[in-house]
């Protein structure tokens, strides 16, 4: 166990201790500690209901949209405790960004999908900032090349993957340290899929990616660091080729080889 | 028998109803009775369950013969209206409007005889011996409550007589041609009752027709309201210049005639007070959806929002009283006249304003706009919510620049629908908004609207034959189609709006 | 881009979080201008209604003088008849008079302005009250009469002193002899069954209008309602959500019914006018014809009501009823219309409800305008004889000039609300009660 001490030492970005989340009388996250490094793609794995996106959602304080859902434990960003009463919660998600499961852009249009965040917490002093915002993340989200020429056509005209790449974009625009991506594929075709993909691996040299899956290739092919989750506890955590090839736990040899999830 | 119960007081159609009534039970019970002796006791014998024969006579015995009926009742004035044009001479007919003033002369001065005759104030004989001078029928039918415009000319008395006469020669044949309907419908039935007849069949595809009847009274409704406006709209448009009624500026009857029947200032009432109504009931209605739907916990929900709704479940009238009785008086109190007045203006002379009723409507639409609002808020996928929050946007911020854009086009349909009710809105702007008709910016004045003028056109004494008592038709088509060209859309964009989202 | 830390809130996000309380704060203020209307509109009824729930009345005994009502001393009813209203005038004055000595009070009053402190109504009261016991003729009885509107509004506080003076009707010498009577005990406020039961009045006596007569025409009305538009509202949604094919027709037939729903209620009226009187010569005023046009008006409410009952029962209670062999009409009839009843009967009553209230087309039939004055004796005669509905009452009060009317007119409201409340919690009540969740 790495004490708290010598987090900032090593390149952790993200340090959860103790971490537990209740769905009113339902045990939902059971005292998960996890390290998640910078510049690194993270991984969850684990079958559905496992927990894993709901640990994800408390990374960027999203469970607090939800009335019934208290979390307690410590979750630190860079050394400062998130769920400490001075956060302000629209500060925290400007730093951590986040991409859903479902595509959901704003219907708006392609750049006011964007320039939103930019807008919201003023990046930009004038119309040529923005301009210059939105158009540095539509390439980080690599789908300039495909929208530059319609940025006033409606996000939601997009295909699935375009979409899906916006949003990323959109996320992208706030200039965030972290990024979570909450199963972003699941959506897709194979081929935006792996458009996805190879976009997160060229994020991971400005961010820290957390990214939940369901698919074991999809970990093993995007992540540097896999986390298995299982039933509210996290059961293994390390790199992703160890896990992948030579997991500690039976329960992680189950899931990957196919016999539970 | 249906005479029978005429005479204990029962209108012809009520009594004819029973007896038919009565036919059916009988036909009912001995049909099932026969087909059960024909199937020597054991229904198992039958095709369908006893009952069901019975079904069969009571169906045939009631439906056709009531159907008969009521468009006999329909029919019948048509007719008789037609037969009794020939007798008036062709020398009065001048135009079409005087046509229509003679028969409804006639038809008053019938109605009148009638009165007279079932009161004993007038004999047949009497009638008779006035053929050639009616003129002490004017008096007489006075006397018993029915005033006329003019002294009766023979010619009129004539027609009036063939009317009634006609009247009550359709009234026996139409007893006689549903009684035996009836007769008829449950012998066929009796006769068809054998084990081998289909009669559960035969019972559902009549109830299928009847639930489709029921279905297109809806279409009838419609028909008959743009039907019975249209009619007279038309014999309005013959006595009065159609440009002048469109296009003119001013609104003044006169009973003596040669008035000015225009519908601009009405309809400048209107909208005003309408657009004052939404002004106060959308944001209000906006707000409180958005508060409801966006951040208040479910018991708030749980208790302001039927709270709301009792706005919406209050009668009109009430929100007419209201009007003028209490929040006329209070901004009277407010900005009305010298020493009355809380600020010294002089703005306000009566209770009865534009701003009185436009406000009171507000009030009436809050619950309206904020209910259509809140479901169509709700609508919006909570995905572009998590996305915004997502972002780092604040809850605000996510409701006005996303969800609200997301809902426009619903939150539209929705004031649209609004409008639509506040146009149409009767008893607040009856009592409220005062009865003087003009086109004027003027908030503090008393203006008229499209409604309160039908309802003033066509209470009281009325003659339709008069352009002052037919205008109220052309409003009320014009009412119509305004308000259903609003519904249209609205309802349009609504729907088109809810399927984006499913 | 520097490092900021989470702990410390910057300015920009300091300045949003305003704008974020203050937009919340619009919403409540919102919420809070809603409900501050309704509670100033209850109040209002309330306040300047229940007045009406209360009577000014006059305790007097009067002498039945036999020399007056009945010369020949017969008593014979026919001869005592021919005593109009008039006659009993006298008896009054003399009765008030009498009470005015009795009771020590100086006053200036000539006995006709004493007994012009009494309704209008009362002569007809005594008559009456004679005619039905001639044999206390030549006794002394004691009556309770309704004091006149102005005296009872003396009382209430709605008149003062200031008020009359250009008043015909009362002057304030009379006033001084009712602040004596009320201080005697003579003249008192009681409760009025007779606004719940009564018959409206003419203009001149606000003190003995009620609402009673126009409650049965409403009555009526809601029988006619609820005899044709529940059953044909219920067989055309059956039609609609069971059986019908989905093609251009029913599509037109639904979007009619939608639009039905939202066309304004006056124009109900015009159709009404129109079909059932002018041309289907049916009688002014009748409660057949308000209750044919509240029909037309009700049922698009009560179809889209009841086909969201029907579509909540689910196709799999059809298909079990289908899979032993029930014809599909069968299988409506027996099991789908018995599991939608609770919610048919709600949406119904809220229909009811609504046709209660609505009173715009009822002015086009002629249900205002006229005094509604005894209750109909049978069932065809509540049916088709000019009658009055609460709301059209309610309207024709408040139409009328003097202000005792206003009175009626909000106490006649609480009667309406009352009847509308009960409807609708019957309607949630059944809901609780009913609702199924599949």
């Amino acid at each position: 166990m790495t004490s708290e001490n010598n987090v900032t030492d090593t390149n952790v970005k993200i340090a959860a201790r103790d971490v537990q989340v209740y769905y009113g009388d339902n045990h939902a996250i059971k005292d998960v500690n996890v390290d998640i490094e910078d510049k690194t793609v993270t991984a969850f794995i684990g079958p559905s209901g496992c927990g894993k996106s709901t640990f994800l959602r408390c990374i960027n304080r999203m469970n607090d949209t939800i009335d019934v859902c208290r979390v307690t434990g410590d979750i630190r960003i860079d050394g400062e405790d998130i769920y400490d009463r001075a956060v302000d919660p629209v500060q925290l998600r400007a730093k951590v960004g986040m991409v859903f499961q479902k595509p959901n852009p704003f219907p708006k249009s392609i750049y006011d999908n964007v320039a939103y965040g930019p807008r919201i917490h003023g990046l930009s002093r004038n119309k040529a900032e923005l301009d210059d915002i939105v158009e540095r993340a539509l390439r980080r989200g690599a789908i300039w090349d495909e929208v530059k020429d319609r940025l006033q056509a409606p996000g939601t005209g997009l295909s699935g993957g375009q979409q899906q790449r916006l949003c990323i974009a959109r996320a992208v625009a706030t200039e965030p340290e972290v990024l979570l991506m909450d199963e972003p594929c699941s959506a897709l075709d194979p081929i935006a899929t792996a458009q996805v993909e190879e976009l997160i691996d060229e994020l991971r040299q400005n961010y820290s990616v957390v990214i939940v899956t369901h698919s074991m290739q999809q970990a093993a092919r995007v992540s540097q660091k896999t986390a298995f989750f299982h039933l509210g506890n996290l059961v293994e955590f390390g790199e992703t080729d160890k896990i992948f090839t030579s997991p500690e736990d039976p329960r992680t040899e189950s899931y990957i080889t196919g016999r539970i999830g | 028998m249906t005479a029978a119960l005429q005479i204990i007081g029962l209108p012809l159609p009520l009594a004819l109803l029973i007896a038919v009534g009565v036919i059916a039970a009988v036909g009912y019970m001995l049909t099932r009775a026969r087909a059960m002796t024909r199937a020597g006791g054991d229904a198992r014998g039958l095709h369908s369950l006893p009952r069901y024969y019975g079904m069969t006579a009571a169906m045939f015995a009631a439906v056709p013969a009531l159907g008969v009926m009521v468009i006999w009742m329909l029919a019948q004035p048509m007719v008789v209206q037609n037969a009794v044009l020939p007798l008036i001479p062709a020398a009065e007919i001048t135009s079409a409007g005087t046509q229509s003033l003679i028969l409804s002369d006639v038809k008053r001065v019938a109605d009148g005889l009638d009165v007279a005759v079932a009161q004993g104030a007038l004999k047949r004989a009497d009638i008779a011996a006035m053929a050639d001078d009616p003129s002490g029928l004017r008096e007489t039918l006075g006397s018993v409550g029915v005033a006329l415009g003019s002294d009766v000319k023979p010619y009129v008395l004539q027609a009036a007589e063939a009317s009634r006469g006609l009247k009550t020669k359709g009234q026996s044949w139409m007893a006689i041609v549903v009684l035996v309907l009836a007769l008829g419908g449950a012998a066929l039935a009796l006769r068809a009752a054998d084990p081998a007849f289909r009669a559960r069949n035969v019972v559902e595809r009549g109830i299928l027709v009847l639930l489709i009847v029921a279905a297109s009274l809806a279409i009838l409704t419609t028909v008959g309201i743009v039907l019975s406006m249209l009619f007279e709209s038309i014999n309005f448009f013959r006595l009065h210049d159609w440009k002048d009624f469109f296009l003119g500026t001013t609104w003044a009857p006169n009973f003596r005639g040669d008035s000015d029947l225009s519908i601009l200032p009405l309809l400048w009432g209107t909208l005003y007070i309408s657009i004052v109504a939404l002004l106060v009931a959308v944001p209000i209605g906006l707000f409180a959806a958005i508060y409801l739907s966006e951040y208040a916990g479910p018991k708030v929900r749980a208790v302001a929002k039927p709270l709301l709704e009792i706005l919406a479940g209050i009668p009109t009238i009430v929100y007419g009283l209201f009007a003028l009785l209490t929040v006329g008086p209070f901004l009277v109190s407010i900005f009305g006249r010298g020493d009355e007045g809380l600020l010294g203006v002089e703005w306000m002379s009566g209770a009865t304003a534009v701003l009185t009723a436009g406000l009171v409507m507000g009030i009436m639409l809050i619950p309206f706009v904020s209910s259509l609002s809140d479901d169509i808020i709700n609508a919006v996928p909570q995905s572009l919510r998590d996305g915004s929050f997502g972002l780092g946007a604040t809850q605000s911020e996510t409701v006005r620049q996303v969800v609200l854009p997301a809902a426009l086009p619903g939150i539209v349909g929705a004031i649209l629908l609004a409008a639509s009710r506040a146009i149409g809105e009767t008893m607040i702007v009856v009592l409220g908004a005062g009865a003087i008709a003009r086109i004027s910016g003027n908030p503090f004045e008393a203006m008229t609207t499209i409604t309160t003028r039908i309802v003033s056109q066509l209470t009281g004494d009325t003659d339709f034959a008069s352009p002052e008592t037919l205008v109220a038709f052309a409003l009320g088509l014009t009412l119509f189609v305004l308000t259903l060209g609003l519904n249209v859309i609205a309802l349009y964009i609504v729907r088109t709006y809810r399927e984006q989202y499913e | 881009m520097t490092k900021s830390s989470l702990l410390v809130q910057d300015a920009r996000t300091a300045k949003r979080n305003r704008a974020e309380t203050r937009f919340k704060a619009y919403g409540m203020a919102a919420i809070a201008v809603g409900l501050l209307m309704l509670v100033i509109l209850l109040v209002t009824i309330i306040g300047r209604g229940t007045g009406a729930f209360q009577q000014t009345f006059v305790t007097l005994p009067v002498t039945l003088t036999e020399g007056k009502l009945d010369k020949k001393g017969n008593r014979d009813l026919a001869d005592i008849k021919k005593v109009s209203t008039f006659g009993y005038a006298p008896l009054l004055k003399d009765a008030f008079e009498a009470k005015v000595a009795e009771a020590g009070i100086e006053t200036a009053l000539k006995s006709k302005a004493m007994a012009g402190l009494l309704s209008k109504d009362a002569a007809a009261e005594l008559r009456n009250y004679v005619l039905a016991n001639v044999d206390q003729i030549g006794d002394t009885v004691e009556f309770e009469f309704l004091a006149s509107g102005r005296v009872d509004g003396y009382l209430k506080g709605r008149v003062t002193r200031e008020s009359i003076a250009n008043d015909k009707n009362i002057n304030a010498a009379q006033l001084d002899l009712v602040d004596a009577l009320v201080a005697d005990g003579s003249i008192a406020k009681k409760f009025n069954l007779a606004f719940i039961t009564g018959a409206d009045a003419s203009d001149a006596r606000p003190e003995a209008a009620g609402m009673g007569v126009s409650m049965i025409g409403s009555l009526f009305m809601m029988l006619v309602v609820l005899a044709l538009a529940l059953p044909i509202g219920v067989a055309a949604s059956i039609y609609l959500e069971e059986f019908a094919p989905k093609n251009w027709i029913t599509d037109i037939i639904e979007v009619n019914i939608s639009n039905l729903a939202a066309v304004p209620s006056i124009v109900f009226g015009i159709l009404g006018l129109a079909v059932f009187i002018n041309y289907m010569h049916l009688p002014n005023s009748a409660p057949l014809v308000g209750g044919l046009v509240l029909t037309l008006m009700t049922l698009p409410t009560i179809i889209i009501s009841t086909r969201a009952s029907l579509k909540s029962v689910p196709p799999s209670i059809r298909d079990a009823a289908l899979g032993v062999g029930a014809s599909k009409m069968q299988s409506v009839f027996h099991h789908v219309l018995p599991l939608a009843a609770p919610g048919i009967l709600t949406g119904t009553i809220i229909g009811l409800a609504q046709a209660l209230g609505e009173t715009a087309p009822l002015l086009l039939i002629g249900m205002v305008g006229f005094i509604a004055s005894n209750a109909p004796e049978t069932l065809a005669d509540g049916l088709m004889a000019p009658n009055s509905a609460m709301p059209a009452q309610i309207y024709e009060w408040a139409k009328r000039a003097d202000p005792a009317f206003y009175e009626r007119a909000w106490g006649g409201i609480i009667i309406l609300l009352v009847f509308l409340i009960t409807m609708n919690a019957i309607a949630v009540l059944l809901r609780r009660r009913f609702e199924r969740r599949w």
